[in-house]
């Protein structure tokens, strides 16, 4: 479930930020993979889509949301999260 | 700065006609019709199956999926047709020039291509959420933000709504404001993309819509036919256009509005009258000089025997001496970026040939003026007028001059 998760988040980002799957890694930052607010706010609404979540993230502050996203195995972590919260 | 003069200098298109201003003017001085049937959307339920759409424009064309991510189909034609413009004028708007660059666009819907289909979504189809980008997409003055984004336009910008006539007070507007020395320069016009399956049928039911063409002043009209596309114009200070050698399309002299107070979809006599006696005056025009009138013509019944009263109001016996066409009838009812289609169309009739009313059939006592019905005219034309009669009972005119190096 782990890898699957993970599979699909990465492939989310790669291409909201139009880069190769490969270069996005799980220690990976968002900042990093050249995404800005706007693309944070696309991936959000990708992973919600994707999982059929509700991801609790606020654009206002997006370091203080519940969901972290700060890095791509953080936001597995908190699909995850979610994912079970549902079941 | 009471005597600075304000000229065209760039022309960006996109219409139903063609994806530039070359193609746009060369189409409708030939009398070929935009208007043809809806092949964009589905229409099995709806009873008006024409339009003039822009079925060769294709965001993709343009914009990478990020820019589409942001810009609705509306924004799309409005920041093509501003390249062009710009391209075509050369003004250069680094600096301080670009500080003092207005950005001014009609639109009258905005962002509908989007609204629709997001209505669609959550109200047809139960969706729970929508892509974070509907706001800043829909939005109706997304267009003007992102032509003074692409240019780096940092003058005064905002979008006007004032239905059909949202240009002619946008050209209006960015006109007095340099002629006022609020602004050197100004990229203006209008832009409109609402053929959506939501705005027709809010169309069908004012049941003012042709189901078969748009015939403007001829006894058989039935009705408006709807169609989307941009227009952009850029306009300068005259001196500066000349000393920086720029290629001038026309001079702006005068802009009128008015409002007739009256009915919310009646066109009104006196409303269509002042708006034309003021723009004349702003510019200190013999109504005499007027060779050609680009007419509001929408082709409804009211519409084209009020107008047509109305010149003769205002132009007396010189009536019978204009040439008087309604270029809708090629490239539809564009709304909010009428005005500006209908601005390059009469700016080419300066050059001598004044574009046609086509789809004309029989005469109309009501509209016995030179229509120029079906084929183009060759006449000289010192100085045209632009009318715009709004829903809403919001006039807009304009008057333009034809430049002779002085």
């Amino acid at each position: 479930m782990s890898d699957t998760t993970l599979d699909a988040v990465r492939s989310i980002i790669a291409e909201q930020a139009m880069i190769d799957v490969a270069e996005v890694k799980p220690e990976s930052t968002l900042s990093d993979l050249g995404v800005d607010s706007l693309g944070l706010v696309e991936i959000v609404f990708a992973i919600e889509e994707k999982f059929d979540v509700t991801v609790p993230f606020n654009a206002n502050d997006p370091s203080a949301s519940e969901f972290d996203i700060s890095s791509v195995q953080a936001a597995v972590d908190g699909v995850e999260k979610l994912r079970a919260a549902q079941a | 700065m009471s005597n600075r003069r304000v000229v065209v200098t760039g022309q960006g298109v996109i219409s139903s006609l063609g994806l530039t201003a070359d193609a746009h003017v060369t189409a409708l001085r030939e009398g070929k019709c935009g208007i043809g049937a809806i092949e964009l959307i589905p229409t099995e339920n709806l009873t008006i199956k024409i339009a003039a759409e822009a079925k060769a424009f294709k965001g993709e064309d343009y914009f990478g999926r990020s820019e589409i991510a942001l810009r609705d189909r509306v924004t799309q034609m409005a920041t093509v047709a501003a390249k062009e413009a710009i391209a075509q004028s050369g003004a250069v708007f680094d600096g301080a020039l670009g500080e003092r660059t207005a950005t001014i666009l009609g639109t009258s819907m905005g962002g509908q291509q989007t609204q629709d289909e997001n209505y669609r979504l959550v109200y047809g189809e139960g969706k729970t959420r929508v892509h974070p980008f509907i706001v800043p997409r829909l939005m109706a003055n997304a267009p003007v933000s992102w032509v003074s984004m692409d240019h780096g336009l940092k003058g005064p910008a905002y979008s006007i709504s004032t239905a059909c006539a949202s240009s002619n007070h946008a050209i209006g507007q960015a006109f007095h404001l340099i002629r006022s020395g609020g602004a050197d320069a100004a990229v203006t016009g209008g832009t409109e993309s609402g053929l959506t399956w939501g705005v027709l049928k809010g169309w069908e039911g004012l049941r003012v819509m042709s189901k078969t063409a748009c015939r403007p002043f001829s006894k058989t009209r039935d009705g408006m036919v709807q169609g989307e596309g941009a227009a952009i114009l850029v306009l300068e200070e005259l001196e500066r256009a000349k000393e920086r050698g720029a290629d001038i399309l026309g001079e702006i002299v005068g802009f009128g509005s008015s409002a007739d107070a009256g009915d919310i979809v009646q066109p009104s006599l006196d409303g269509a009258t002042r708006a034309m006696r003021a723009a004349l005056s702003d510019g200190s025009v013999d109504p005499t000089k007027i060779a050609y009138v680009n007419a509001h013509g929408t082709a409804t019944a009211m519409n084209d025997r009020t107008e047509c009263a109305a010149l003769r109001d205002v132009f007396g016996s010189h009536a019978d001496s204009l040439s008087v066409s309604s270029t809708k009838s090629a490239h539809g009812h564009c709304i909010g970026a009428a005005g500006a289609l209908e601005m390059v169309a009469t700016l080419s009739a300066l050059g001598g040939t004044v574009p046609p009313t086509i789809g004309y059939e029989e005469p109309d006592p009501d509209c016995d003026l030179n229509v120029v019905p079906n084929d183009a005219q060759t006449r000289d034309v010192p100085y045209a007028m632009s009318n715009s009669f709004a829903f809403g009972g919001l006039n807009a005119v304009v008057v333009v001059k034809r430049w002779d190096g002085n």
